[in-house]
């Protein structure tokens, strides 16, 4: 399962843990009742406690405990009902009341795991070693001023779930697949919207090497990375700088890098001298946090169907390959759209026109799924009609593309545009009748054993009928006809 | 137990609260009294005995989901020293 | 006009409902005291005119028929409640021109029940003293004076809380109470000073110095009174995880039903070498004088008393290092400029907070900080459990404990602190009632040699306070203490 990296002494084995902040999905912050929403003018969803004025005190928001419990049941976690509150003391100018309402010697989820698949149809296990809540922190611009730094607090405050992860990955690829599947989960689920971009799912990266078989090497931890392409660009990297100063004789030290997105290179963060000491102690203003099993039974009733589920249902019962299972449960919203659409019809075939007729029209226009102009109803109704022979699959194309621009139903423009495939034998029969009567000298030709000139007669017959003829029946009918 | 002046000055760093180096000294006396005062909890039995963070005897209280609070940026900002704007202002940070 | 400051605030609010006073007059008549007993270094704010027309609401909420419980009786708040638009600083140079835009939940209820705020009163640094020596506004002093002339500390931390009280310049105040901070100066002034069970009153507003130890609680002239005032402070706050939700019974009862038939615990642990002899006979007194009321005096034993005072001393600065971590400069308070975040904020808070607030959070740090975190929180909140479940064992023999509040009468001021622990030492009775959660209240109960006041504490088992209020009246009754310190407003001398 371990990827190897040459190095000029031999092969190293990568280790790779990720530590994943995700914000979770709720109406209100973790400890206090302002907005959760993203995007505000500067200070605008901020309370007095999310301020950290004097004398203010945290009140725990039920939602964001049912969120880390149901991605618990997500992840195949141990959920502890028992879990406690500790302060994680620091300064910084976004942590306005110098220390972050965490968990530390209790998190409300233990361990679980995540399955991931690689491009070469390997799945692996990364395991999980918890999940717990604890508070965002504000933003800080320091771009806005020469000497200055201009403070947010909108986000201060906001339930995080950090999602710790065994350091079971080995490769870059198989680090992207874990955040991939992870952020697919959370998005199934409903917990946390994964919005990389706009910093609702970060990734930490804890990157070490050592020679196979040797104990693990130090690591290094690579904070706030908010895609997919940083995450591997900064494993790629931080391997190549381990693997070569060991080589050259050095030692990899244990600190906090940052990812430059521009130059695609980690370096250490300045300023950063005093290791951490966080202080931990349980927050006095808190009371541990429990509940029972009946809370937990409840939670695990409604929850949604998780992509995993989806896929086996998609491979086993409808029949479709594992890949297109994949990409069909991606996202939440695509396998919505495929279940309606495929319904009551044929699966593999409506598989088909989604991710590659659909997915394409849509990447062209530069459309997410969501406004999709065609709806599942109407692909489906297009489904029908190829099923049932009322059209062919090349002219299903052109239906398509005209109910992609204009939003029309299929059986519309099929009738408008008297797109309605010709399957009556009798007309196909004529049709065949004539182009062989117009092209006597090739029907000869083809008797005397120039057989490829079979697509021709076939082209000519499909032309004369508009491209509405019935493939398979011309084929048939033309084979028969032609043998003479 | 004795806290040298480096040890203090230490955890002056971690408070962030700036000590002199005479400050050091003097402070290195007192906490060093303090701390050996405290140390007669040494003397007690505490095995098996589960630490008490809280007196209370009540579950911790959930609220409810919704949003009963913020928008109110300019109670937010009026006792600070410098904003701009609507952002809080302090010297830059260096990461 | 001379009888008004005589007044408690039940025979108050009897006279303001008869019409026989207005509320106006009361208020105005506490002005004036403040003003002739300015010297005393109480109050660190005044808020008269808001006081006038508070009082002057009250006189037309009465007259409407509409009149809330405390409506018109004048009240001073120690200067660590956050009150709306008006300036709070915690008696600390690092909250300078802090005004909040919001109440604390306690001081909203004293004003929705028709309250007159007089001011902010003085206290030590964040609460953080015995003697109120640490506020950044100097000392507030006791109107009881040494023979000599020599000024005596109030105590602390609600030195001026205690003091106004004393001194006719409130009628009534509040206080917080983490280690004694309202019983050790109700004791000093010779002013009764009650500590709810932890969870009574709200936190929320309050600035934070030990979360699991601060509880907010009144000063009054007498038991009664001091029922009242409570009753309108305490309930449940959702804006306060850590508030009880018991309901606040009516005391009235508790305060005249004597204590026929009550066993009170005589902890042995609480006699103490240093302790002066006329606290153990003031003690001995109590005892005498609740026998004589029909209690029985039952001997316990509080096995973990003498680790009190060190269990507090490392969970009180632990907690405060972090609560006071959000004094940096950046959203309130005062700001000492400088190149970078780091250095504005070690600037800012060597020169805000004063030297014991400095030698508290170092300890704190210290005590939380990797290595030391076992040695020292992790054993400090063991052995409080120890002295907890002491309690809970007492409880379930007796119905009330009586001790000495103090080790000694009220002290001079000014002498130099050359060893921070003596100035702890002060607090060896009350802190083991904070760190089990308890309810205390002090009452004066006599005179030293040198004339100064004594106080006796009552401790209860948890959300018992009307044993407290029972005990303490019965003790009331028999010491006829009366309120007559030197340096107090004209009338009250």
């Amino acid at each position: 399962m371990s990827a190897f990296v040459q190095g000029r002494t031999g092969d190293w084995e990568i280790v790779i843990g990720m530590e994943v902040h995700a914000q979770v999905v709720s109406n209100s912050k973790l400890f206090s009742g302002s907005s959760a929403v993203f995007g505000a003018s500067p200070n605008y969803h901020v309370s007095l406690v999310d301020a950290a004025m004097p004398g203010m005190l945290p009140v725990i928001n039920t939602e964001c405990i049912r969120q880390a419990v149901i991605t618990g049941l997500g992840l195949n976690a141990q959920i502890n009902k028992y879990s406690v509150f500790d302060r994680k003391n620091y300064f910084y100018a976004d942590l306005p009341q110098g220390y972050q309402i965490s968990q530390f010697k209790h998190p409300i989820v233990g361990e679980g795991e995540v399955q991931i698949e690689l491009a070469d149809a390997s799945t692996h296990i990364i395991g999980i070693e918890r999940l717990h809540l604890e508070q965002d922190a504000g933003k800080s611009l320091h771009d806005q001023h020469p000497s200055k730094s201009y403070i947010d607090l909108n986000r201060s405050g906001v339930a995080l779930m950090e999602i710790v992860s065994k350091p079971e990955m080995h490769s870059a690829e198989q680090a992207a697949a874990y955040i991939k599947k992870l952020r697919s989960i959370l998005r199934y689920l409903g917990t946390c919207d994964g919005n990389m971009e706009e910093g609702s799912l970060r990734a930490d990266v804890n990157v070490s090497v050592r020679k196979p078989g040797e104990p693990l090497g130090t690591r290094t931890e690579t904070k706030n990375l908010n895609s997919v392409r940083f995450i591997m660009q900064t494993i790629d990297y931080e391997v190549q700088r381990q693997i070569e100063l060991i080589e050259d004789g050095g030692v990899v030290v244990q600190e906090t890098r940052l990812f430059d997105t521009t130059t695609g290179m980690t370096r250490t963060m300045r300023g950063k001298e005093d290791a951490h000491d966080y202080r931990y102690f349980p927050d006095p203003d808190l009371l541990p946090l429990k509940f029972d099993d009946a809370f937990i039974a409840d939670l695990k009733k409604d929850m949604p169907e998780l992509p995993d589920q989806i896929k086996s249902r998609m491979v086993q019962e409808y029949g479709l390959s594992s890949y297109d299972a994949n990409v069909l449960t991606e996202e939440k919203e695509t396998a919505a759209f495929y279940e309606l659409a495929s319904d009551g019809r044929d699966r593999k075939l409506t598989a088909n026109w989604m991710s590659v007729e659909l997915f394409g029209a849509l990447n062209k226009a530069g459309l997410e799924l969501s406004s999709s102009p065609v709806s599942p109803m109407q692909l489906g109704d297009l489904v029908d009609l190829i099923s049932d022979g009322s059209i062919s699959g090349k002219i299903a194309k052109e239906v398509f593309a005209d109910m992609f621009e204009t939003g029309k139903n299929a059986k519309q423009i099929v009738e408008e545009k008297g797109l309605k495939q010709v399957s009556d034998e009798g007309s196909i029969i004529t049709m065949i009748d004539d182009v062989m009567a117009s092209n006597q000298d090739k029907v000869d030709e083809y008797r005397s054993g120039k057989e490829k000139l079979f697509g021709f007669f076939v082209g000519q017959v499909m032309k004369a009928s508009q491209g509405q003829a019935n493939p398979g029946m011309v084929n048939q009918i033309l084979k028969e006809k032609l043998k003479g | 137990m004795t806290v040298d002046k480096n040890a203090v000055k230490k955890i002056a760093r971690l408070a962030r609260i700036q000590v002199s180096d005479e400050k050091a000294e003097l402070l290195s006396a007192d906490l060093g009294n303090i701390l050996n005062w405290i140390e007669q909890l040494e003397e007690v039995d505490t095995t098996g005995v589960e630490p008490l963070a809280s007196v209370n005897e009540h579950a911790l209280p959930w609220r409810e989901d919704i949003v009963t609070d913020g928008s109110i940026t300019e109670q937010v900002l009026k006792n600070s020293p410098e904003v701009a704007g609507d952002f809080f202002v302090v010297p830059k940070v260096v990461e | 006009m001379s009888d008004l400051l005589k007044m408690t605030a039940a025979q108050a609010l009897s006279s303001l409902s008869k019409k026989q006073i207005s509320s106006v007059e009361l208020t105005t008549a506490y002005i004036e005291a403040m003003e002739a007993t300015h010297e005393l270094n109480n109050y660190v704010t005044s808020t008269t005119e808001l006081a006038k027309q508070m009082a002057l609401d009250a006189d037309k909420a009465r007259a409407d028929g509409n009149a809330g419980r405390l409506a018109g009786l004048p009240i001073g708040v120690k200067d660590l409640f956050c009150t709306k638009n008006v300036m709070t600083t915690a008696c600390s140079s690092i909250l300078n021109g802090f005004v909040p835009t919001y109440e604390s939940t306690v001081t909203s209820r004293l004003w929705e029940s028709g309250g007159v705020m007089l001011g902010k009163l003085n206290c030590d640094e964040f609460a953080m003293g015995s003697s109120n020596e640490t506020s950044v506004f100097g000392p507030a002093i006791n109107p009881w004076s040494a023979r000599d002339g020599e000024a005596l500390s109030a105590g602390g931390s609600s030195g001026g809380s205690a003091s106004a009280v004393a001194a006719g310049a409130a009628l009534m105040s509040v206080g917080s109470d983490t280690g004694g901070s309202i019983r050790q100066p109700a004791a000093f002034c010779g002013v009764v000073g009650l500590k709810p069970t932890y969870g009574r009153c709200s936190r929320w507003g309050v600035v934070a110095f030990a979360s699991s130890l601060d509880q907010a609680g009144p000063f009054t002239r007498d038991v009664e009174d001091s029922a009242l005032i409570f009753s309108v402070m305490a309930g449940h706050d959702a804006k306060d995880s850590t508030s009880a939700s018991m309901s606040v019974p009516d005391f009235s009862e508790a305060i005249n039903s004597g204590v026929e038939g009550m066993r009170i615990g005589i902890p042995g642990e609480y006699q103490m070498d240093e302790m002066d002899n006329e606290i153990s006979d003031l003690w001995r007194q109590g005892r005498k004088w609740l026998e004589q009321a029909g209690a029985t005096m039952v001997d316990i034993s509080l096995p973990h008393t003498k680790y009190a005072l060190a269990c507090y001393y490392i969970i009180a600065p632990a907690e405060a290092s972090s609560n006071l971590a959000r004094y940096d400069g950046v959203r309130y308070g005062n700001r000492i400029e400088a190149e970078t975040l780091d250095l504005m904020y070690e600037a800012t808070r060597a020169s805000g907070f004063g030297e014991e607030v400095q030698r508290r959070i170092l300890i704190g740090t210290y005590a939380l900080s990797a290595g030391y975190y076992d040695a020292y929180y992790l054993k400090a909140q063991q052995v409080r459990r120890l002295i907890k479940q002491d309690f809970d064992t007492a409880f379930s023999d007796v119905d009330a404990i009586l001790t000495p509040t103090t080790p000694s009468a009220a002290f001079s001021l000014g002498k130099p602190v050359t060893d921070p622990i003596t100035m702890y030492l002060n607090d060896v009775f009350t802190v083991p009632a904070n760190l089990a959660g308890l309810p205390g209240i002090s009452v004066p109960a006599g005179l030293s040699k040198q004339g100064l006041p004594l106080g006796l504490q009552v401790l209860a088992a948890p959300f018992r306070e009307d044993r407290l209020f029972s005990v303490a009246r019965t003790i009331e009754l028999q010491a006829q203490f009366s309120l007559a310190p030197a340096r107090a407003a004209g009338e009250l001398q």
